[in-house]
């Protein structure tokens, strides 16, 4: 199996006027295609900003980060949206949905911003087999303010899985969700895990949540601990 | 194809945008409506207006030009313009000939003088001699009875006439005076037609009160010298002279060939060697060539009255474009003070939607940091806001061309107002709506680009 994240010497510095604050003091990692591994880190550890350069949303300090066998490093807002776009699917906390917007338009919202080719007939079906997949068949047109926690916390799911991305991340999946749902979430991911094969990235801070990974990294003062 | 599909979506999904806060939409939209409402409506009456002004001018001869004589002048006393008898109906054929930008031209002579039917007399504001392409100079064609003289009575100085509204009222009171005979300075004309209405000019002078005859029969039948009178009691047509107190040197009458009755002089008309009328129309073939009109016609008089270049004519070319400028200046600046007030609220319109598209960006930040962590770049995020802009006001626009349109047609109703639907004007509304959309979203749209994903999912 080869890396799909291949980080080395990760820095994140952030700038506030005078003061510098180092938030990552040189991060090595590397997570292998098909794995699902959880990120651990009490709140301030570091994790979240790791998560975001992870995920494209932000440019380390320093370091080399090479995604897919692509350096993205120095990639720029358009090109990372791009990458965002093809080769990372994202779960947040909050779920994010649009409003008053079915279900179905939900997912296939990301489609609507890259090049995947598809006529709007395969768009739509697509979605719904995702849809199908998570488990939410019956509840395509429904609303987002129709759905429960965990129903919305599916269509997410769906939502970062349209693109067929490289790996998914999870920011707090299960953090908005009782307990009941937040094991069937965590079923479904490791289920697409094996079934499907996706790369997971789950972020928490949560023990029993990070215990459905096979790989568990702990972050702690910007520095992977042990 | 996918750059189609692709805007159809972001147009679908503007739409659907607009859709979920119905309410704010159409008050934001209020501000365009109206501003569009009173551009359009204000176009439309101010056109309208210009229309029917034109057409009064029309009425008075827009297309026409009048030349007139220069004026004569002896020992350093100018007699004033017209005075000089310098044009002839050969002019007139000249103009005809070689003036390829003149539709029509007619001799005119004039006469102020009294007309007598029966008991009734009158005299007329306006007693033309002319030929009938005078009526086609004053699109003048359509006659409310009977016809117009030809050709053939100019040319025989036939003793036929036509008269306006005014005439049949004063001398006939409205009965019907075809076949009717009148005198003018005790010569019997028969009416054979009566013109068309066409009321007041811009000036105010009734264009009905006139009468027209071939110009040959009133150049040669009527006494010229007597033409000048009003009141025929008071001429000195008498040909006995009884009365001779006024005229302190009987000599003067003294003639050396039997004098000749009236009715021999009137069998007998001498064609003077020298024939003059007092002014010559012509019309163009066109307003837009009216200028060319004019210059060809002056090239053509200068030549048949061997004036010299540098050298000033003995003739004047008269035409009603400065009166149309003037008029159709006046309306425009007019219409372009109303435009004015309604740009602005047009603009206060652009204002609103500026506004409320920063309050909607504002709102919607955490769907765009979503939008944009699913990948969407900067521009894609501009450009759905710009479409949401452009739509609320396109649709705005809409519904204000709309709303003018019923504006106008009330105010047809009931003030009776004319108005004309203008396309152009409802063009330019859309486009302006266009342009402020795109205005006034503009900085929206650019400050939604600019979020930062990471800030904009956060945002509570």
């Amino acid at each position: 199996m080869h890396n799909v994240i291949e980080l080395t010497d990760i820095v994140k510095t952030y700038q506030r006027g005078e003061i510098t604050i180092p938030v990552l003091h040189g991060i090595t990692l590397s997570i292998e295609a098909g794995s699902m591994t959880a990120i651990m880190g009490a709140s301030g550890s570091g994790k979240s900003t790791l998560l975001n350069i992870l995920g494209c949303l932000d440019r380390p300090s320093a370091g080399t980060y090479r995604l897919d066998g692509l350096d993205v490093t120095h990639c720029s807002r358009d090109e990372r949206a791009e990458i965002r776009n093809s080769k990372l699917g994202f779960c947040f906390q909050h779920f994010h949905l649009l409003p008053r917007m079915s279900a179905l338009d939900n997912v296939t919202m990301p489609l609507d911003y890259g090049d995947s080719g598809l006529s709007p007939q395969q768009a739509q079906d697509r979605g719904a087999e995702l849809l199908a997949q998570v488990g939410l068949a019956e509840r395509m047109d429904h609303e987002p303010a129709q759905l429960s926690g965990g129903q919305q916390q599916r269509v997410a799911i769906a939502r970062a899985l349209v693109n067929r991305p490289a790996i998914l991340f999870a920011d707090e999946p299960t953090g908005a969700l009782d307990s009941r749902t937040s094991a069937e979430i965590l079923e479904l991911f490791r289920q697409l895990h094996t079934d499907v094969g996706v790369t997971v990235v789950l972020v928490t801070h949560d023990q029993n949540v990070a215990a459905h990974a096979k790989r568990i990294i702990h972050i702690q003062d910007g520095l992977i601990a042990a | 194809m996918r750059f189609y599909r692709r805007n159809i979506k972001r147009l679908i999904s503007a739409a659907a945008a607009l859709r979920r806060n119905v309410m704010r939409s159409m008050l934001t939209m209020l501000g365009i409506v109206i501003g569009i409402m009173a551009v359009v409506s204000i176009m439309e009456i101010g056109n309208g207006a210009s229309r029917t002004l034109g057409k009064s001018i029309q009425s008075m001869g827009a297309n026409m030009i009048m030349v007139m004589p220069g004026a004569a002048a002896a020992a350093g006393i100018q007699q004033g313009s017209g005075s000089a008898p310098t044009l002839t109906p050969a002019d007139v054929e000249a103009i005809l000939l070689d003036c390829p930008a003149v539709a029509a031209a007619a001799p005119v002579v004039m006469a102020r003088t009294q007309v007598v039917y029966g008991s009734t007399n009158w005299v007329p504001a306006n007693m033309f001699g002319t030929t009938p392409a005078y009526l086609q100079i004053r699109d003048w064609k359509n006659l409310d009875e009977g016809e117009c003289f030809t050709e053939q009575d100019v040319r025989n100085s036939n003793k036929v006439c036509i008269v306006g509204k005014t005439l049949v009222t004063e001398l006939f009171a409205d009965c019907s005076p075809i076949g009717e005979t009148i005198r003018i300075q005790n010569v019997p004309f028969r009416v054979i037609g009566v013109l068309s209405r066409k009321g007041a000019n811009v000036m105010g002078m009734d264009q009905d009160d006139i009468l027209l005859t071939p110009w040959t029969t009133l150049k040669y039948r009527v006494s010229g010298s007597a033409l000048g009178q009003v009141n025929q009691s008071a001429s000195a047509g008498s040909p006995d002279g009884v009365n001779s107190f006024g005229d302190p040197y009987p000599r003067s009458h003294l003639e050396f060939y039997p004098t000749l009755t009236t009715t021999q002089m009137i069998n007998t008309p001498r064609q003077t060697r020298m024939t003059t009328v007092d002014q010559i129309c012509a019309s163009s073939v066109s307003t837009e060539k009216m200028q060319m009109a004019v210059d060809q016609i002056n090239a053509t008089l200068n030549r048949t009255h061997h004036v010299r270049p540098g050298e000033a004519g003995d003739f004047s070319l008269r035409n009603m474009t400065e009166l149309s400028e003037m008029f159709g200046s006046t309306t425009a600046l007019m219409k372009s003070l109303l435009l004015m007030i309604a740009g602005i609220s047009l603009l206060v319109g652009g204002v609103g939607v500026m506004n409320i598209m920063l309050v909607s960006v504002t709102e919607r930040t955490r769907e765009i940091g979503l939008r944009m962590a699913v990948g969407a770049r900067g521009r894609d995020i501009m450009i759905q806001f710009l479409v949401e802009a452009v739509m609320l006001c396109l649709i705005g626009a809409m519904i204000g061309i709309a709303l003018a349109r019923g504006v106008s047609m009330v105010v047809t109703l009931l003030l009776n107002w004319p108005i004309a639907a203008s396309l152009p004007a409802m063009i330019a509304a859309v486009s302006v709506s266009i342009l402020i959309g795109v205005g006034f979203g503009f900085y929206p749209a650019w400050r939604a680009s600019q979020l930062d994903p990471i800030d904009a999912l956060r945002y509570e």
